[in-house]
């Protein structure tokens, strides 16, 4: 019953498979309450990332594969574990045409890049190889070489992700990269 | 672990925190061009951050970092908000005063896992000796007794939102970012944008606060204030005498579910006699006022709102949301007669004593149906006290229903009222989502309590202006 771990990607260029979702994916569809709410473990959240949409997604998805999103990804719960349980799954980014407020902040305190990317719709389909540049922000679709540009952050939020997040952030300049 | 050396975490707290002057502060108040939340960022705005603009303005759109007064955790975000702070390996807490640790959401402990998870958040409280409170849920203990106006608050729970009602900036974060807090005092945050609100009429015997922000939430959609504050309005103390602290709370609490970074009343005779009637008090640590930095924050005349919105309490129905989705708001009439397993009244959006005075008016006298389970769940310790005071407890239980301890438990699904497969529930909590309160076959409706109770006597939806006809 050995559950394989998936690593969390690093951060640069990530390549990886897009599963497509619709608008108001909200944190109860990506992990429910009474799983998050009995453990501590990245790892084991992971088995339950996206549950509420199915139940086997994390023995479906590849290393590296990525999501798009339709409008207001990750409304509702201020959960932490929304994010960490789809990064621990193995997925590399999450692009949708617009966030919810705590889950954005949530996604770039844990590390998991979080895209926003309005003209996404209907740009990609299901399996599409895509390729994300942190560094430049931007999607790159394999398929139709079309690349797509995300909305700007401030520059500590970056620094924030490409160190992998907050805690590796302090670990690294013993500081919050806000002050 | 001890990843940093001790210097580091002993070094930050020591210079970051500055108050701004009086004088700085007054001229911020008097302000006529800025809305609520610009006024009470500017106010509570560090000074020696290394925000470029410290010494202009901070307007919708600007980033700028606070002083936060009090720092939130539950048993659901706590947890992972101490595990981040062990693994910065910082021991220290910038004011232990402010930091407030509730275990609510499933209390009292459903397993031995979440046993565990209470104890992690137990030794911390000790090791630390910030807040704890067990037994009454965050949002209502906030409210009841440190919430005070002018307040910057942060909760790790998007509910946190709920103390807007006593005028206070109240926003919900995540764990490792009040982990943060707690150990700086500090935070970043987007000034938001506006919508101001504009309520008139009055609204018709059996309809509520809920159904009016279920309306609206209907109306612009689960992201229609995305980010923004809210910022509610009366027009005039006809309108604003509906409007009670218990109201004014579910309206606050409730804005999340469109996405409302902050929802805004005014502070008026009514806020400063709840809050003369319920002293602020932080017992846990001998600490006889935590909040004694309550300022009057009202917006000014010429300020720039992104829109403006009236809404006739008169023309509002019973309102039914869901299912799945908060938005998919309908008049209680389109759902009448839909078959219900579980009725449920509680919640941090309707579980005060004003919501269950009106579910012991419906309930008194009469059956729950026999095809249908009642819970009653009271917001907090207080808010039980006071219903067994009155006696409501007892008109519950000779009605057929069930009434627990105050937890987060049913609105969660996580204990005291989870759904089966295909069940369906009406209930007076926060969310509808897929799954939110059980098997992801089961339905969840969302409504007032008086729909609720009323719907629990019929065993299917029902409209419950008709209890209020004969009275």
């Amino acid at each position: 019953m050995s559950e394989e771990q998936k690593q969390p990607t690093s951060i640069g260029i990530t390549k990886g498979k897009a599963w497509i979702f619709g608008d108001n994916i909200n944190t109860d569809i990506i992990i429910p309450f009474r799983f998050k709410s009995r453990t501590n473990d990245p790892y084991e959240m992971a088995k339950y990332a996206m549950y509420g949409y199915d139940p086997d997604f994390h023995k479906k998805i590849s290393n590296g594969d990525l999501i798009v999103a339709g409008r207001n990804f990750g409304g509702g719960s201020s959960r932490e574990q929304a994010p960490v349980a789809l990064k621990y799954a193995g997925i590399s980014a999450v692009i949708a045409q617009s966030f919810a407020r705590i889950f954005y902040r949530n996604s770039f305190t844990i590390g998991l890049p979080a895209l926003e990317i309005p003209e996404i719709k209907g740009k990609v389909n299901q399996g599409d190889e895509l390729a994300v540049d942190i560094a430049k922000f931007s999607v790159y679709n394999l398929r139709s070489r079309e690349t797509f540009q995300a909305a700007a952050v401030p520059t500590f939020m970056r620094q924030m992700l490409k160190e992998g997040g907050l805690v590796e952030y302090y670990k690294k300049y013993g500081r919050f990269p806000w002050v | 672990m001890q990843i940093t050396s001790s210097s580091s975490s002993a070094s930050f707290p020591l210079k970051l925190q500055k108050k701004q002057d009086d004088s700085q502060i007054k001229s911020t108040i008097d302000n006529k061009s800025l809305t609520f939340a610009e006024k009470l960022i500017n106010i509570k705005k560090n000074v020696e951050s290394i925000n470029k603009n410290t010494n202009t303005l901070s307007m919708a759109g600007d980033i700028a970092i606070v002083n936060v007064d009090l720092a939130m955790a539950q048993d659901s975000t706590g947890p992972l908000a101490i595990r981040s702070l062990n693994e910065m390996g910082i021991d220290k807490i910038y004011d232990p005063s402010k930091v407030l640790l509730v275990i609510d959401h499933t209390f009292p402990a459903a397993d031995e896992k979440v046993a565990n998870l209470h104890k992690l958040m137990r030794d911390f409280t000790s090791k630390h000796n910030c807040i704890l409170v067990e037994g009454s849920i965050s949002h209502q203990h906030i409210m009841e007794y440190l919430a005070a106006p002018g307040m910057m608050i942060l909760g790790a729970d998007s509910h946190t939102c709920q103390a807007g009602c006593v005028g206070a900036f109240a926003t919900g974060i995540g764990s490792t970012e009040i982990a943060a807090v707690w150990a700086t005092g500090q935070l970043w945050l987007r000034v938001p944008e506006t919508i101001r609100i504009n309520l008139s009429g009055n609204f018709e015997e059996g309809v509520f606060a809920r159904d009016l922000i279920l309306h609206y939430i209907g109306e612009v959609g689960e992201d229609g204030a995305s980010y923004k504050s809210l910022e509610w309005k009366f027009s005039n103390d006809h309108v604003k005498k509906q409007f009670s602290m218990d109201s004014r709370a579910c309206i606050s609490n409730a804005s999340m579910e469109c996405g409302a970074k902050i929802s805004i009343f005014p502070v008026d005779e009514i806020t400063r006699k709840y809050l003369d009637e319920n002293p602020r008090t932080n017992d846990t640590n001998n600490n006889n006022n935590s909040t004694g930095m309550e300022i009057e924050i009202h917006a000014g005349d010429s300020a720039q709102y992104k829109d403006e919105v009236e809404i006739q309490c008169s023309r509002i129905e019973p309102q039914v949301s869901g299912p799945d989705n908060v938005d998919k708001v309908h008049s209680v009439d389109e759902l009448a007669n839909l078959e219900i397993d579980q009725a449920f009244i509680g919640s941090s959006t309707n579980g005060r004593i004003e919501d269950l005075e009106v579910a012991a008016r419906i309930l008194k006298g009469r059956k729950v149906h026999k095809n249908t389970r009642c819970i009653v769940t009271p917001a907090s310790v207080k808010v039980y006290e006071e219903a067994i005071r009155r006696g409501y407890v007892e008109v519950y239980l000779e009605s057929g229903a069930v009434f627990t301890n105050a937890t987060c438990g049913a609105c969660v699904g996580t204990h005291l009222g989870a759904l089966g497969e295909n069940e369906t529930c009406i209930s007076s909590s926060s969310r509808n989502f897929v799954g939110r309160m059980g098997a992801l076959s089961s339905k969840v409706y969302l409504a007032s309590p008086a729909t609720v109770a009323a719907s629990a006597i019929e065993g299917r939806i029902a409209d419950p202006r008709r209890y209020f006809q004969s009275s």
